[in-house]
């Protein structure tokens, strides 16, 4: 690959990919992302090449391995050109009919398309099944066109001219201006606007600075990240070389969780290949900056998500926040001005440079500008990743474009931001998403995940799970959260018991204060939220779980017991092959019984009853 | 125990300039290893001259360490939220007491490490397990059963 | 020069870098701390010396250990309602935590414990926890000594200190600093012949003997890096224990932790 010396040889070089690009050819895209590629999408990918191989047309058609298109819950989705076609839930068998009937015939394989699950309409384009019909995909949108590994897919895509722009003729406070009039705000969870961060940034005094990618996305049910990084890592990639520019930094970092070694691959493929491009190093498309990207590895901590925790690790040291009276765009990394963003914040600033401030900051709320990725999961139908303008609501989000509740249950909550999040009840469905009032309302955008949860969903049981979560992602450092993360959770094991005690509720908010006025970072101090949002909610199921010793979700082992219904029940067997402690008798065409002594709740017997004649209580 | 230097060498060297890079150092580490040798550990400390207690530190304090030998098979059940609310630990409870182990234990026969992870990220198939890398989502009680007895007579376990 | 109020009271300082807390207790001001020691460096791990500032219409709250004055006019409270309140949750933390120590029983009950309402923590039968992970003797270790022979290892609520794979830490060079500043007793020093015991650390350092008056006491092979490392005394090297731990002590409320130099007043 050649390298470039300036913006206007890199335009002169987009001119001829573009012009190489024969429009008229089909394509196929297939989604490799996490969720496909675990339904099969590799397997796909090979018997397309096997077979147009085979017959000889590989030449004619153009197969692309692309990141994550988001709609998880259909994988393996495969989507062709021309026509913007949308096949679900394809396997290997399905192949030959997609090469025969679509690309040589221009035929639907009627088969393959989404139906609707409230009409039972079959709907062929992407763009108009309801799940992607109500999205703005602004950033994650070219994930579905290009070879995440290709440069050139991303340059033909207009990759890289928001940082040609700048280098011919913004200089870095004009760029900083920009940013601040998008009113942008940090999409890693607090929403601090990127614009003031790069500011105090570029200000502060010091020769050596540096910009960090925060991509440990810890939070569990959140894959947005990963999904930009391993479908359009040099989206990002631009978005952080014009930080760069801005603030004067001249070494970057990401920072990768551990767990996403495709993501970490594909980012360093994009960091080659740029350096390659002379869109990264020493004199930047023949300027005088020059900059430079390491990538760290994450060593599996969510604390490390904390920015000066995150900070500590890349120093080297064990995960632990510190106080933060002097900000890291001050003192940061080593002690040197930083700016630090959260993956989908560094994503968005090539848009609002190519578009412009103006264009940005007319999507949104008055407080809260552009889109928002969320990761919609849980019991939702539609699981995926969405991205949507702020300010939209939830019961859009999660009705229209998540099409309801999984098997027509009924929806109890949502839970949004992660552990540190709140659960918002169906009262508060009309609640537009924005910064602001997912905090009035106890809960936060946090980095983007949205849990779906219906009746079968015990409240106190999540909020006991989000605090396991969060004591056991707690570095220990300070009292408040170690010791009293750790009696809060204490508190509701004994609930969920069902040896909880009235005045336990009143116990678990006084310690939830003191964990949220006097923890030392915002782990700790946010760890109360889940508990605290769920007993102003669903105080019910509280008082359920200590007067009456029930569960009515049937999750809390220790308060249900499964009943098998004699009116039900054939006899088939299958309940007691299945039961590991052989607590299920009855003769092969009885009525089966459950002895309550032996049955240790594992709920296999409901699992594998194919009458419904197992209940549980 | 014995080990054989010559690798860790090599990975000491990568990181030679590098110096605040022990978390990445002790990853390629675990990625040789696949745990880190308490002898490897003290040898790395001499050599980069940094304090036992420090490698010590980090690798009690990350998760992706291990100080112990992990079994033949590494089973890895997601728990993040999405997974939760749909059973996960149900299928956690499944497979330890399939294994007779406890989450981060690895069987006496040294076939079996099972463990926890805080999401996948593939919330779409969940509740789901990782087996030995591999993904095996929208679990059910009977297909855990399968996958840990396929792989005692070493069938195909993708069935 | 920088004016602000503390409970009411106005204060101005001129001394760059100083904190909340120690403009505070010049003035007489009292507040608790636990994992506060003036010859380290502030770490904010207890929360005790929380208070409260205001400034405009914001009141946050703060570890005073390391908050620095330096906005003039803001307003400062170290003993509201909210505050106690805080401080009382947290020996109740530690008194569950630590249910034998004495210092954190007094302390507990001068902040307000009346009643045990949390349980103790769950431990193996006939062990009982004395540390409360302030982190002194590790930061002592580290910063003042220069050795980091024990480190925090785990996380959460499994945090504890130790010595690399609990084993005896070549780095110890047994000067039994993390003994002294350990506020409970948590770390013990037994002395039997020429042999100095460290436990928890389960560590064993032999000991040079005295020239002068015949008793092991210095350890062997790092008195000089202790003697240099410190800027102690020529002497040092030749007194007995008992008159090096005064010296010690006497050494470490001296170390004056911004020029990282040591004052040692005749």
């Amino acid at each position: 690959m050649m390298k470039m010396t300036s913006p206007a040889e890199l335009e002169k070089y987009r001119s001829s990919i573009l012009e190489g690009i024969d429009s008229g050819r089909p394509s196929v895209s297939v989604c490799c992302g996490t969720g496909c590629s675990a339904s099969g999408a590799l397997e796909v990918v090979s018997a397309f090449e096997r077979l147009l191989e085979e017959k000889g047309i590989q030449a004619n058609i153009n197969t692309k391995i692309t990141g994550c298109h988001g709609f998880c819950e259909q994988g393996p989705l495969v989507l062709l050109s021309p026509g913007n076609r949308l096949y679900c839930k394809v396997t290997e068998e399905d192949v030959d009919d997609i090469i025969e009937e679509t690309l040589l015939a221009n035929r639907v394989v009627e088969r393959l398309l989404f139906v609707d699950p409230v009409t039972g309409e079959k709907i062929e384009k992407e763009e108009e099944i309801p799940f992607y019909k109500k999205q703005l995909r602004l950033i994650f949108g070219d994930n579905g066109k290009m070879v995440p590994t290709d440069i050139r897919d991303y340059l033909s895509l207009g990759g890289y001219s928001a940082l040609a722009k700048v280098l011919k003729g913004m200089g870095p406070q004009e760029v900083i201006q920009e940013i601040k009039n998008s009113r942008l705000r940090g999409r890693g969870g607090a929403g601090f606007p990127t614009g003031l961060k790069w500011e105090s940034c570029d200000k502060a005094e010091g020769d050596i600075k540096y910009v960090i990618c925060n991509a440990d996305e810890g939070d569990p049910g959140c894959f947005q990240d990963r999904s930009l990084l391993e479908g359009n890592p040099h989206l990002v990639l631009e978005g952080m070389i014009i930080g760069a520019y801005a603030v004067g930094a001249s070494q970057g970092y990401i920072y990768v969780r551990n767990e996403y070694p495709l993501a970490v691959k594909n980012f360093s493929t994009a960091l080659e290949q740029a350096r390659e491009m002379g869109l990264l190093g020493e004199n930047i498309l023949g300027s005088d900056f020059s900059f430079n990207i390491k990538v760290v590895r994450g060593g599996g901590a969510f604390v490390c998500g904390e920015s000066s925790a995150l900070i500590t690790s890349i120093e080297g040291r064990i995960g632990e926040p510190r106080y933060k009276f002097v900000h890291a765009a001050e003192k940061g990394l080593w002690d040197r001005p930083t700016v630090l963003n959260n993956v989908k914040t560094w994503a968005a600033v090539p848009l609002i440079i190519n578009r412009g401030a103006e264009w940005f900051s007319e999507i949104g709320t008055e407080q809260s500008k552009g889109t928002m990725i969320f990761s919609l999961t849980g019991k939702v139908n539609n699981t995926g990743l969405v991205e949507v303008p702020m300010g939209i609501s939830l019961r859009e989000l999660i009705f229209e474009i998540g099409g309801g509740i999984l098997e027509g249950r009924k929806f109890k909550a949502v839970q949004t931001g992660g552990p540190s999040g709140g659960c918002i009840p169906e009262g508060l469905l009309n609640l537009p998403l924005d910064f602001e009032k997912l905090a009035e309302v106890g809960s936060m955008v946090g980095s983007g995940g949205m849990i779906v949860m219906d009746e079968t969903t015990c409240m106190v049981d999540v909020a006991k799970y989000f605090l396991s979560f969060t004591q056991e992602e707690s570095c220990g450092k300070c009292v408040p959260c170690r010791e009293g993360g750790e009696h809060m959770l204490k508190i509701l094991e004994r609930i969920t018991r069902g040896e909880g005690e009235e005045r336990d509720l009143e116990l678990l908010k006084e310690i939830s204060d003191t964990m949220q006025c006097a923890s030392l970072c915002a782990l700790g101090k946010l760890a109360p939220n889940p508990v605290l949002t769920t007993l102003k909610y669903f105080p019910e199921e509280y008082l359920a779980h200590i007067k009456d010793k029930k569960c009515s979700a049937g999750v809390c082992k220790e308060l249900i017991e499964y009943l098998i219904d004699p009116e039900a029940c054939t006899g088939c067997g299958r309940c007691l092959k299945a039961c590991p402690t052989g607590a299920i008798s009855g003769e092969k065409e009885a009525v089966h019984i459950l002895d309550q002594e032996q049955c240790i709740k594992c709920g296999n017997c409901m699992e594998v009853c194919r009458f419904d004649a197992v209940s549980v209580e | 125990m014995t080990v054989d230097l010559e690798k860790v060498n090599s990975i000491i060297e990568k990181y030679r300039d590098d110096r605040e890079a022990f978390i990445a150092l002790l990853q390629d580490i675990s990625a040789e290893y696949r745990y880190l040798p308490e002898e490897v550990i003290r040898y790395v400390s001499e050599e980069i001259e940094v304090p036992v207690s420090r490698l010590f530190s980090l690798a009690t304090f990350y998760t992706s360490f291990r100080l112990e030998p992990r079994g033949e098979h590494e089973v890895q059940v997601c728990m993040g939220t999405a997974c939760h609310v749909r059973g996960a630990p149900r299928m956690l409870d499944k497979v330890t007491q399939k294994l007779n182990i406890k989450p981060g234990e690895t069987t006496e026969d040294k076939r079996f490490t099972v463990e926890t992870v805080n999401c996948v990220g593939a919330c779409a198939l969940g509740p789901l397990l990782v087996y030995d890398g591999k993904y095996y989502g929208k679990l059910t009680q009977w297909k855990i059963e399968k996958l840990l007895e396929g792989s005692n007579d070493e069938d195909d376990q993708s069935s | 020069m920088v004016s602000i109020t503390i409970n009411g009271r106005e204060i101005k300082t001129d001394q760059e870098d100083i904190t909340l807390l120690q403009l505070a207790r010049s003035e007489g001001i009292g507040i608790p701390t636990l994992c506060f020691h003036k010859a380290l460096l502030p770490y904010g791990a207890c929360r005790l010396c929380v208070v409260e500032v205001t400034g405009g219409q914001n009141t946050k709250i703060v570890n005073s250990c390391a908050y620095p004055v330096r906005e003039d006019g803001i307003s400062v409270q170290t003993n509201t309602p909210k505050l106690k309140q805080i401080r009382k949750n947290i020996l109740e933390f530690l008194l569950a935590r630590c249910p034998e120590i004495d210092m954190v029983k007094k302390m507990a009950s001068g902040l307000g414990v009346k009643e045990k309402r949390l349980p103790e923590k769950s431990l193996p039968e006939d062990q009982t926890e004395e540390c409360i992970l302030c982190g002194l003797c590790v930061r002592v270790c580290g910063e003042v000594i220069g050795k980091e022979a024990i480190s925090f290892v785990h996380r959460g609520a499994e945090r504890e200190v130790a010595a690399p794979f609990y084993s005896q830490s070549k780095d110890c060079v047994g000067c039994t600093a993390c003994h002294f500043v350990c506020p409970t007793g948590a770390i013990k020093v037994k002395e039997s012949g020429n042999k100095r015991f460290i436990s928890p650390w389960n560590t064993e350092i032999t000991l040079v003997t005295c020239e002068m008056c015949g008793i092991s006491f210095a350890p062997e092979n790092s008195g000089e890096y202790l003697q240099a490392k410190l800027g102690l005394p020529a002497e040092w090297l030749k007194l007995c224990p008992q008159c090096r731990r005064k010296v010690a002590a006497e050494t470490m409320g001296k170390y004056d932790f911004t020029s990282r130099n040591v004052i040692l007043k005749k």
